[in-house]
């Protein structure tokens, strides 16, 4: 491409003289005898992990998660949300039920919106987002050890800017997306996909070391663990 | 910003200084032992810790042994996904790639990720010269810009201003920058969090270009990789229409699967948490979701004669997790603004004069900054031995021919304020002990004249930590 290119790797060349011409990469030992994980996985460890980080945890019955998600938008006094287009519909149909019902419908205009957005500019935009009360999405993976959340985009998720834009996530695991550690997860995950590790709300220790949620993405995390 | 590292004293004018001020001191010292705690609990947690140190000291070595491979590789695999990789050997090219780009989007501004090797090459300025003005969007970095300040810390660059300095410099400039702080705005760090939150929204949502860093770029498939905190890494990374990252050329690992070591060690030495709040990663450009434009500036800048370096070339395995700078016994008496440099501390100390050569003043006076008490060897998540390094550059600086005079006034500069008072001198005695057998009786170098007539002091055979640890031992042995 550019003469630096070829300036560049020839510096990296000279510079490895003491490399012998022979060695290759995987000649250069690593040894992987770390754990794969450290033995604190599950459900439990999870509920522990987000809770440390000031994350709110629920653990539902699998036929209560509509019930779930209602119950935790309606505390949260939350009147409009954002969801990908493949959340499934079951999921809000309780809130919508409910809320739909009250004097408010009109005001609170369309309470459910989907993100159609699929790559030829028809999801909705910023201030679309930037308006609404908060965003209803699945998860790739969760790590137990760690309290990690990860979303790829894949089923359920949506857009980065989804989770990134509204102050208010829930967040729905399935207890099959739980591994015990971060080696299982990044094994499982494929690194093709954009992916956001979310661990606990937005913080920010800058001032004075003095912990605060939120500064840009949501500062609250709901989690309804399902199963 | 204004401010430059350039022209700045060298680290013993500049610590003097910096020890009489007794603010910094004291902003400085409970910080670095607030995150030091955190960090000696998360790492605790993991009882293969050892293991996974030796596994990301060898990962990194793999690579830096090989990085011409894993270089090619990661250009084929960036391009395949989408994005362009461009190459630049110093800062002056990079700057000059960056602010092309940038001028290709017709834009004239950009929101900025917190990122050292921006920095480091003087983006912001170089930008600034070319009428593009670039907005950083972490707090502490806002906090420094608005203040027209330098970072003194790679983790938390705005440890040496407490909250009342802080709400003064948003009521004073943030206006100037965008929205204004709001009236009555406090000292609370939440009012101060949220005012912050309030300017830079409508930064993130109007700009159409970013330029970030990243912590890995993942040779095998061309995924790079950001941690953080506040979810203005995320802003910056996801709703710009293009997205420049600048890259130093020893970010490279080799494997997806070698991230789950640094995903483990890096935020436990870090922060002290199991994992930081944010971490993205990206590979080119995904259809429909984030930046549909994606160029990777890889860095040079020096790198390369680092890595021509066989002992220093370990300074190349840093993921910048500033460990080293909290534990560091010189940095929290002096702070960041004394090593006259982007990368501070311990890192710093080595780092500096090896990618600047150790003909400057400053760089030659920074192996000396240091007590050789090996602390930050044993937190260093990758294992680098800086003491060694260290010493190492003593001998080069020595080394230099006819600079005798030079070198004595920069050891003997550094000396003096270590041995200026009582606690001090206690300490470095206790430090050089621990150093293991990196003191000789007689200075090499034309230092050796100044030990043909002063003895160096005793060390004591036995450390304060090796004593303290004994006794500890023999504590629980008769509990
Ligand atoms: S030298 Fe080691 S301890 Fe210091 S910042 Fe780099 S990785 Fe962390």
């Amino acid at each position: 491409m550019s003469g630096s290119r070829e300036q560049i790797l020839a510096r990296v060349r000279a510079a490895l003289a003491d490399v012998p011409s022979g060695e290759h990469p995987p000649d250069v030992e690593v040894p992987r005898d770390y754990a794969r994980s450290h033995g604190r996985g599950g459900a439990d460890t999870l509920v522990d992990r987000l809770e440390d980080y000031r994350a709110i945890v629920h653990r539902v019955a699998a036929d209560a998660l509509p019930d779930a998600v209602a119950a935790a938008l309606q505390r949260r006094g939350s009147r409009s949300i954002v969801v990908p287009a493949d959340l499934p519909e079951a999921w809000t149909a309780t809130w919508t039920d409910e809320i739909g019902g009250g004097a408010d419908m009109a005001a609170a205009g369309a309470p459910v919106l989907r993100d159609d957005g699929d790559g030829v500019g028809l999801g909705l935009g910023l201030g679309a987002l930037d308006a609404v009360d908060g965003v209803v999405t699945g998860c790739a993976v969760a790590i137990a050890e760690t309290g990690t959340i990860v979303l790829d985009g894949g089923e359920g998720q949506g857009r980065r800017v989804l989770t990134l834009v509204p102050d208010y996530h829930l967040c729905v695991v399935r207890a099959d997306q739980i591994v015990d550690d971060v080696p299982d997860a990044v094994a499982r995950l494929d690194p093709r996909r954009p992916l956001t590790w979310i661990s606990g709300p937005s913080a920010t220790s800058d001032i004075e070391l003095d912990r605060v949620e939120g500064v840009h993405g949501p500062r609250t995390l709901e989690v309804l663990i399902v199963g | 910003m204004t401010g430059t590292f350039l022209g700045m004293p060298t680290f013993p004018e500049a610590a003097r200084a910096a020890t009489a001020d007794a603010q910094l001191r004291h902003n400085l010292r409970k910080a670095t032992h607030t995150i030091r705690d955190k960090r000696a609990e998360a790492v605790g947690e993991l009882d293969d810790w050892t293991r996974l140190r030796a596994a990301g000291k060898a990962v990194k070595d793999r690579t830096l042994r090989h990085l011409d491979h894993y270089l090619e590789q990661l250009e084929a695999s960036v391009t395949a996904a989408g994005g362009q990789v461009h190459w630049a050997a110093d800062a002056a090219e990079a700057n000059r790639i960056v602010t092309d780009l940038v001028r290709a989007t017709g834009e004239r501004e950009l929101v900025k990720v917190k990122s050292m090797a921006t920095q480091e090459i003087g983006l912001n300025e170089a930008l600034e010269a070319a009428g593009i003005t670039a907005y950083e969007t972490d707090l502490a970095e806002l906090i420094v810009q608005l203040g027209d300040d330098l970072p003194s810390h790679i983790l938390v660059p705005a440890i040496h201003r407490n909250r009342a300095e802080i709400r003064e410099i948003f009521l004073r400039e943030m206006a100037a920058w965008g929205t204004a702080a709001p009236d009555g705005l406090t000292d609370d760090p939440r009012a101060l969090a949220d005012a912050a939150r309030v300017h830079l929204r409508e930064k993130f949502l109007s700009t159409k270009v970013a330029v970030s860093g990243a912590n890995f770029a993942v040779a095998e498939t061309g995924t790079l990789v950001v941690l953080e905190s506040e979810g203005n890494g995320r802003m910056c990374l996801t709703l710009p229409e293009t997205l420049i990252s600048v890259v130093g050329i020893e970010k490279t690992i080799p494997t997806w699967d070698d991230l789950d070591i640094f995903l483990q060690t890096l935020p436990r030495s870090s922060t002290g948490e199991r994992m930081n709040p944010y971490t993205s990663t990206w590979t080119g450009v995904t259809p429909g979701d984030g930046p549909q434009e994606f160029h990777l500036v890889l860095l040079d800048n020096g790198r390369s004669d680092v890595l021509a370096d066989e002992v220093g070339r370990q300074a190349l395995r840093c993921i910048r997790c500033s460990a080293c700078l909290n534990i560091c016994p010189v940095y929290e008496r002096t702070g960041g603004h004394a090593y006259g440099s982007v990368y501070p501390g311990p890192i710093g100390a080595i780092l500096t004069p090896q990618l600047k050569g150790t003909g400057g003043e400053l760089e030659a006076s920074l192996p000396y900054a240091s007590s050789l008490c090996g602390a930050c060897y044993e937190v260093c998540p990758v294992a680098i031995d800086i003491p060694e390094v260290l010493v190492h550059l003593r001998e080069e600086v020595a080394s230099a021919g006819g600079a005798g005079h030079r070198v004595e006034k920069a050891a003997m500069a550094a000396a003096e304020w270590v041995l200026d008072d009582d606690r001090r001198l206690g300490l470095a005695q206790r430090a050089v002990a621990s150093a293991r057998s990196l003191v000789p009786r007689r200075l090499p170098g034309p230092v050796g004249a100044w030990t043909d007539t002063r003895d160096l002091p005793d060390i004591p055979e036995e450390s304060f930590r090796q004593w303290w640890r004994t006794r500890e031992k023999g504590k629980r042995k008769r509990s």
